[in-house]
């Protein structure tokens, strides 16, 4: 559902990055701030507990430069993970034009990730779309820690048939490794898909 | 996802940027947003210098769709008007046809009351524009090829200047 304004001449895409809970969503959204040139971004705006949980969303615009004369806009929301917040969850799924599905690469947190995705495609459905039809990637993200899976491993479990594209990244760390791959990605596979339906 | 987009032409852009600026005075009113149901902004007017009017409208659309999910919970199918009353600025929001919200800010200058009434009114003038909008996105745009020729490279350049 990409947004097409004819009177400002941009178009706007919007990305939803859905995973677990603490997978890390708002520290790739924190991190694309920070490497985005400041006249390319717009304010983050992060609603979050004390705790760290991300109650409603996180939600940053970017602009890229025109296509045509059209300013592309890109507006990257994070949608809360835990079970609790299924509702608001919803709410941003509607009408994105692409998904970055975060995994946490911990071992302890092999159910989450799984459940998560089972979640995604439920909500997908629920608005008639499919998985496979839609730009989509997928980052196992927290590389760093010692207490990761093989990549194998979480890919038989998220990835098996090797449909989507997938990332390794740490989004916590200084230079943030796979956090912009990530985003070109999907990026990328939108501007194909319309691409494909011009 | 891809398939279905919002449209928002030159020419109902203009009506609807009219109408608010309009109701601006009309209501007394600081500022007035039109904002799609998604969160994106279609048009502002009035004093919105200072305000960042695209989180704005992302929370806009955030919070009318969990007052939505709260009217579904007591039964109702949706609440057209919600109200934010602050200490000296206040925000009435307003679902206007299926898919646009209505936001005005106002101060002591205005009230509530005559935002309400004349939002009802605006809202008359909107609902033309609003279906036509709707029949236009719907119809697509055939001249429309923003994409047809973009290649790999293009794609590839986009994300050089801004990261
Ligand atoms: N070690 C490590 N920690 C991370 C990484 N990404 C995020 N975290 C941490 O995981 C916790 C949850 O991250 P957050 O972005 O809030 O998760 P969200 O719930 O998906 O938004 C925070 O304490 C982050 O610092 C990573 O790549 N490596
Ligand atoms: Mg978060």
């Amino acid at each position: 559902m990409s947004f097409i304004n004819y009177a400002q001449r941009e178009i706007i895409l919007k990305i939803v990055y859905y995973g677990p809970g603490l997978c890390g969503k708002t520290t790739n959204i924190k991190f694309i701030y920070s490497g985005t040139n400041p006249d390319a971004r717009g304010k983050l705006v992060s609603l979050e507990t004390k705790q760290e949980r991300t109650l409603f969303f996180d939600f940053l615009p970017l602009s890229l430069p025109a296509i045509r004369g059209f300013k592309t806009r890109l507006h990257l929301y994070s949608v809360p993970g835990q079970l609790f917040y299924s509702a608001s969850r919803k709410l941003i799924m509607k009408g994105a034009d692409g998904v970055v599905f975060v995994a946490d690469s911990q071992k302890a947190r092999k159910e989450a990730n799984i459940i998560s995705m089972e979640d995604l495609k439920e909500n997908l459905d629920a608005y008639g779309y499919d998985i496979d039809k839609i730009p989509f990637v997928i980052q196992y993200n927290k590389r760093d820690l010692p207490t990761k899976m093989s990549v194998e491993e979480l890919r038989a479990d998220l990835n098996p048939d090797g449909k989507y594209p997938d990332f390794e990244a740490s989004a916590i760390a200084p230079n943030g490794p796979g956090v912009f791959e990530t985003l070109k990605a999907v990026v990328k596979q939108i501007l194909v898909e319309l691409k494909k339906t011009k | 996802m891809v398939s279905s987009q919002m449209v928002i032409y030159e020419e109902e852009h203009e009506q609807l940027t009219l109408i608010c600026e309009r109701l601006v005075r009309d209501a007394l009113a600081k500022a007035i947003f039109i904002v799609d149901k998604d969160g994106q902004l279609v048009t502002a007017t009035g004093e919105t210098a200072g305000i960042d009017t695209t989180g704005l409208a992302s929370l806009v659309a955030g919070s009318t769709a969990a007052t939505g999910s709260l009217a579904q919970m007591i039964g109702e199918e949706e609440f057209p008007v919600h109200f934010h009353e602050g200490n000296s600025k206040h925000l009435h929001v307003s679902v206007i046809g299926d898919t646009l919200i209505l936001v005005v800010i106002f101060d002591e200058r205005s009230s509530f009351g005559l935002v309400q009434l004349r939002v009802k009114r605006a809202y008359k003038n909107m609902r033309q524009i609003i279906e036509n909008v709707a029949t236009k996105a719907a119809e697509g745009n055939p001249d429309l090829d923003l994409f047809g020729e973009i290649t790999d490279d293009d794609i590839d350049s986009l994300f050089n200047d801004a990261f």
